[in-house]
């Protein structure tokens, strides 16, 4: 029987990539793989023929007749026919560096993953040794994708030069102590989910990054934290798990190397700030999850006080490409001193919504205008707020910006996990700095005060301002306030949500003055 | 749609003591709490804490931290509404205003007739195809009030 690929994606199942398959069953052969990322265009299926795969979408379950009656299995012509997907502008114009498998393969075969260049970079990282492998990660440039942008290979150095405990742990391994790899998959950040997509759709590839951290730090068991609100990215990881153990991935005999490591999934409970990595760790200790303060760093004490490399999914994930191809492949994309590749994820009302993985140095008004097409609503772009939550929000004047890590940072942004969320003209922004807030209030994990009362008294200091009471006056206070956040807070909670909040009140003024507002005052 | 247990001391007991010897064990233990009973019931607090060694209020202190664990349990179906910044930018605060009257409930109540608590959450990595959704375990994408309609209506 024809093969035929579809997604089971979360997003593709929200848009009934289930029933499709079902529809399919009996006149093809259905593999269920990750989502290729054009979200605007799923569920999109594709079709195994000998000129290559045919993709089609999007794609009901009541379209499944008709496609199959028009010759969907010899890839026919049809009006949901989109060719061959490597093709689409979308995809032609990016470097899949890390995400190369995702809505390719079968998730969860290791065959599948091994015929597409996986365990290539773990099997180099074992030729290497350690010291080695750390110098490749090094040499790559790659920075810590989570947001902070932290160099990875200097991570896995300290951690891997700690001396831990005298006294060792259990399963201590190359004489030292114990050493942990965690990995933080606690995706928080709205516009953001390529954590999702990769570990629903090429689940291997953080398993072997994760591997590749452990041999180079000496750590013996890993930790993968993932957010309770990603039920099917929770449930692919695990099955991924099981069979890296059956095969011999993981477990006390690496690939017949004689190191040992494993890992453990656990579930977050709806704690935005677990996404702190200090705060993770008290997560997985079993405490409150908490901020710790810094010193001392993870790298020297970490979870449960040994030594412990803390790396987002897709940091872990583009580690298996840096061993295979070689640091100069990985560090030759880019810009400045951001190496590499960055999954951008766009999102919100935006036409062509969908991740794409380029080298940095894009600017943002090709992302949002050339690459997304401007808004879903077809109205005009008004603000653009990139890094999630604690993103600054951009307006157009900006859009001349390179996706950079340090030309962001110039500009009073950040690039975070790489969501970049459109809203059209329609958005308040005064409402927008209010929320930030607001969520700021609810996600405090409560241990500094400029965070846990500067947040509830930043939403009392809005609601003044947009009820257009001493407008002048308590916008001062504001920017007082937010001042006393960024620099008093212990993390970036409390420290970046005067991002969003000053974006607002410096690139949209006129939202905080309206003249209804002031007309009250 | 959830099938929970009345709670049971004996019950709990092995749940606790199931998971009672792992590194960390709080989390792994309060999840499977909730997953059997849909919560963490207030009498099976002294009981972590006495398998834990810990103090009554260390594990309330932990309980409390986490939006997750309820401490009654919830209705027939949870609809997990996404209140984040890409679903705003998709009309997600009318939809809620909206969901929110038609259900005659505020966040994390539950209707009288006790089939849906609606809970906020923030981001389900949903972002592309917004304003979303999870009720139980099954994604829902480019919520309108029609849609939701029709979604809360299956339920019944």
């Amino acid at each position: 029987m024809t093969r035929v690929f579809v997604p089971r994606d979360a997003a593709a199942l929200a848009l009934g990539a289930d029933a499709v398959a079902a529809a399919l069953a009996g006149h093809a052969a259905v593999t269920r793989t990750g989502s290729r990322g054009l979200f605007w265009l799923e569920p999109v299926i594709e079709v195994e023929t000998p000129r290559g795969r045919i993709g089609y979408g999007p794609v009901a379950a009541h379209d499944v007749p008709d496609l199959l009656s028009a010759g969907l299995l010899e890839g026919a012509p049809h009006r949901l026919r989109l060719g061959k997907l490597e093709e689409h502008p979308f995809l032609a114009g990016q470097t899949r560096f890390t995400f190369a498998r995702c809505g390719i393969t079968d998730p969860l075969s290791l065959e599948d993953y091994q015929a597409h260049g996986g365990l290539k970079g773990l099997r180099r990282a074992l030729e290497l040794g350690p010291v080695r492998t750390v110098e490749e990660v090094t040499k790559s440039g790659l920075r810590g994708r989570g947001g902070a942008g932290f160099p990875t290979g200097i991570k896995w150095k300290t951690t891997a030069e700690a001396p831990g405990s005298p006294r060792g742990g259990p399963g201590a391994n190359q004489g030292g102590a114990q050493k942990y790899v965690v990995c933080n998959a606690d995706e928080g950040d709205s516009g953001t989910y390529a954590d999702r997509m990769l570990m629903e759709g090429d689940p291997f590839a953080l398993i072997e990054g994760m591997t590749i951290a452990a041999l180079a730090v000496g750590a013996t068991k890993g930790f993968v934290y993932t957010r309770s609100e990603y039920p099917h990215a929770i449930a692919a990881f695990n099955a991924a798990l099981a069979i890296a153990r059956r095969e011999g991935v993981l477990g006390g005999d690496v690939l017949g190397s004689g190191h040992a490591f494993d890992i453990e999934q656990r579930v977050g409970a709806g704690a935005y700030v677990c996404g702190e990595e200090t705060s993770l760790l008290d997560s997985l200790e079993g405490k409150r999850g908490q901020v710790r303060a810094k010193p001392p760093l993870p790298a020297h004490r970490g979870l449960f006080s040994r030594p412990t490399v803390v790396n987002n999914v897709i940091t872990l994930a583009s580690v298996p490409f840096v061993l295979a191809e070689g640091a100069e492949a990985y560090q030759g994309v880019g810009y400045g001193r951001s190496r590499g590749t960055m999954p951008i994820q766009l999102a919100g009302n935006v036409c062509y919504a969908g991740l794409f993985e380029a080298g940095f140095g894009l600017t943002l008004g090709e992302i949002v205008n050339d690459i997304g097409g401007g808004t879903r609503s077809g109205r005009p772009v008004r603000a653009v707020q990139v890094g999630g939550p604690l993103g600054a929000y951009f307006p157009p004047a900006l859009f001349d910006t390179p996706f950079d890590y340090e030309a962001f940072a110039a500009r009073d942004g950040l690039i975070g996990h790489g969501g970049v969320v459109v809203f059209d003209d329609t958005v308040d922004l005064a409402a927008q700095a209010r929320f930030a807030m607001e969520f700021c209030a609810a996600e405090s994990c409560g241990k500094c005060t400029p965070c846990r009362i500067g947040s509830v008294r930043g939403m009392e200091v809005i609601d003044r301002i947009m009820a257009g009471d001493r407008v002048e006056a308590n916008l001062e206070l504001l920017e007082d306030l937010c001042h006393t956040m960024k620099f008093g807070s212990l993390c970036a909670l409390g420290g970046f949500i005067p991002y969003p909040v000053m974006s607002a009140l410096t690139h949209f003024p006129e939202d905080f003055r309206t003249p209804q507002k002031v007309a009250a005052e | 749609m959830a099938d929970y247990e009345p709670w049971n001391e004996a019950r709990g007991a092995e749940i606790i003591a199931a998971h009672a010897g792992r590194d960390g064990a709080t989390m792994p233990i309060l999840h499977a709490l909730q997953e059997a009973f849909g919560c963490v019931p207030v009498a099976a607090v002294p009981m972590i804490a006495e398998s834990l060694n810990l103090t009554r209020a260390e594990i309330h202190g932990i309980v409390s931290f986490y939006h997750d664990f309820r401490s009654h349990p919830p209705g027939r179906h949870v609809l997990k509404l996404c209140r984040a910044e890409a679903c705003q930018s998709l009309g997600a605060d009318a939809l809620a205003a909206h969901v929110r009257k038609r259900l005659n409930v505020d966040w994390h109540g539950t209707t009288q007739d006790g089939a849906v608590t609606l809970e906020p959450v923030f981001c389900l990595g949903l972002c592309a195809i917004g304003p979303s959704a999870l009720l139980d375990d099954k994604p829902l994408a480019r919520l309108d009030s029609a849609r939701i309609e029709a979604e809360l209506g299956a339920t019944a």
